[in-house]
């Protein structure tokens, strides 16, 4: 299949043929507590009735990693570059043993979270925004990347209400609330984890927002209900099947 | 944005570094050099590449069950290149000693690069790490240094043959070949950085002589902190 960009952002993978990928990388960004997992869980369901393979792939634990993250999370050791090359080898494990093979092999691939993601993260922690970028050059462009775009003002309700907050806090190891690293605690930009949440996601969203532009992103209004994010974003998961498609077709013919 | 790596660092210390295939002499050089400076009186500090807790036990799962990629490899080695360089290298700078590295960033440059990452992307990985006042190369051909390490022990060890690059089954010839890829990214890099090339084929002592010359012209500069001065004991190598 012709892929219609260069199919990596930077320096590449020397070792790994790209000219057998047969399936489509369409990745879902947003900040935390955004709502991007409730949207890929259904948006998978909608593909398979429609016959697509589909492969989910979140951010961090992969095989490779395992708890790796976690504990050095847990005692609080890591600075600005570690935190950025764990994050960084965290996903080309499961760039190279899972979203790779899953092209391949002629899958959708819906990405929870991408590169941007920790471009966001780092960058607020101080990390240089070229650096950043060149050291996940390795990585696959995208055919798709849909921003769940969200003001501070409509995320917080979503972040600080009873079900969310208090399964936080209760169940230990969920991905979202107020978490310790998701409120930038390790940045000392507030007093309290409120303060600091705010703050953080605040940076959080200018630095997406920054990257908007330069990475092709396709805006999504996340403040709208579920439903009606989940029309926008299956409508543009349409058009690029689409392309797909007719891609397949040309090349049958 | 210029990255650390590409200016002379700001701290009152020095840090000098070795590098050189195994068996090319370069640990055994480093150890006469630190005598010397501490028979002067200076604070050394040593460090080596090994790996740390950070991502040891991932490192060595990895290796075992047969995980790691090119690209992961380099990641999680620079990962606790990073954390020693915050731990290990930074503060002994800061604190104004010196700080003799058996091992640093170019060892990553030549051996990853073998394996089968882009030269320039591992570079960048790198690019936070502090710039050396005095880079030495031991340069030693392949037969030497295989003869030298077969010489302390029966067999070579798998990864310091390269085995799992599947380039030969015999160890003795992967090492040749392994070793002989890493020899020829070593000679380009040294050219690149202006590391100090010291032929590694030379006595004992003359190389010692050579290096102890060229630490000497870059000590001419160097003032210790009188913060160092005046507590001396509390810094202890």
């Amino acid at each position: 299949m012709s892929r219609k960009h260069a199919p990596f952002y930077g320096s590449g993978l020397p070792y790994v043929d790209v000219n057998e990928f047969t399936g489509k990388l369409i990745v879902i960004e947003g900040t935390d507590g955004v709502g991007r997992s409730t949207q890929i869980e259904e948006l998978k369901r909608w593909l398979e009735v429609k016959g697509y393979g589909v492969v989910t792939t979140g951010w961090t634990r992969s095989p490779l990693m395992g708890k790796a993250i976690e504990e050095a999370k847990s005692g609080h050791t890591l600075n600005t570059n570690t935190f950025s090359l764990l994050y960084a080898a965290d996903f080309a494990d499961r760039l190279e043993h899972e979203i790779i093979p899953s092209l391949r092999a002629g899958f959708v691939v819906l990405a929870d979270r991408y590169i941007f993601t920790a471009f966001a993260r780092s960058v607020v922690r101080g990390a240089d925004r070229q650096w950043i970028r060149k050291v996940f050059g390795f990585s696959l462009e995208p055919d798709a990347v849909f921003y769940m775009r969200i003001g501070i003002e409509d995320l917080i309700p979503r972040v600080i209400n009873s079900t969310t907050l208090q399964r936080r806090y209760w169940e230990e190891e969920q991905g979202e609330g107020l978490d310790y690293w998701e409120s930038g605690m390790d940045l000392r930009l507030g007093d309290d984890f409120y303060d600091s949440f705010v703050e953080y996601q605040k940076s959080m969203l200018r630095e997406f927002d920054k990257m908007t532009n330069e990475f092709h992103f396709q805006i999504i209004d996340a403040s709208h209900s579920f439903d009606e994010v989940n029309k926008a974003l299956k409508q543009g998961i349409l058009a690029v099947l689409q392309d797909h498609d007719a891609d397949e077709k040309t090349r049958r013919d | 944005m210029p990255q650390p790596f590409d200016h002379p660092h700001p701290y009152p210390g020095r840090l000098i570094i070795v590098e050189g295939i195994d068996g090319s002499g370069k640990s055994t050089q480093l150890q006469l050099l630190q005598k010397w400076l501490l028979n002067q009186k200076y604070r050394v500090f040593f460090t080596e590449w090994n790996s740390s807790a950070l991502v040891n036990e991932t490192i060595k799962r990895g290796k075992k069950k047969n995980l790691l990629t090119p690209t992961t490899f380099s990641l999680l080695h620079a990962t606790d290149f990073a954390d020693r360089l915050a731990h290990l290298i930074i503060p002994p700078l800061k604190a104004g000693m010196i700080v003799c590295a058996d091992r640093y960033v170019f060892t990553a440059f030549a051996r990853d690069v073998v394996r089968g990452v882009h030269p320039a992307w591992v570079r960048n990985l790198y690019s936070f790490a502090v710039r050396p006042n005095l880079g030495l190369y031991f340069k030693v051909p392949i037969e030497v240094s295989l003869k030298r390490i077969l010489n302390g022990r029966i067999a070579l060890k798998f990864h310091e043959a390269g085995m799992d690059l599947g380039l030969s089954e015999d160890p003795k010839e992967s090492y040749r070949l392994f070793q002989s890829q890493i020899l020829e990214a070593y000679d380009g890099i040294a050219s690149e950085y202006g590391l100090q090339v010291i032929e590694a084929t030379q006595t004992i002592q003359k190389q010692q002589t050579l290096l102890r010359d060229m630490v000497k012209e870059m000590l001419k500069d160097y003032k210790p902190t009188p913060f160092l001065q005046k507590k001396e004991n509390v810094y202890v190598a």
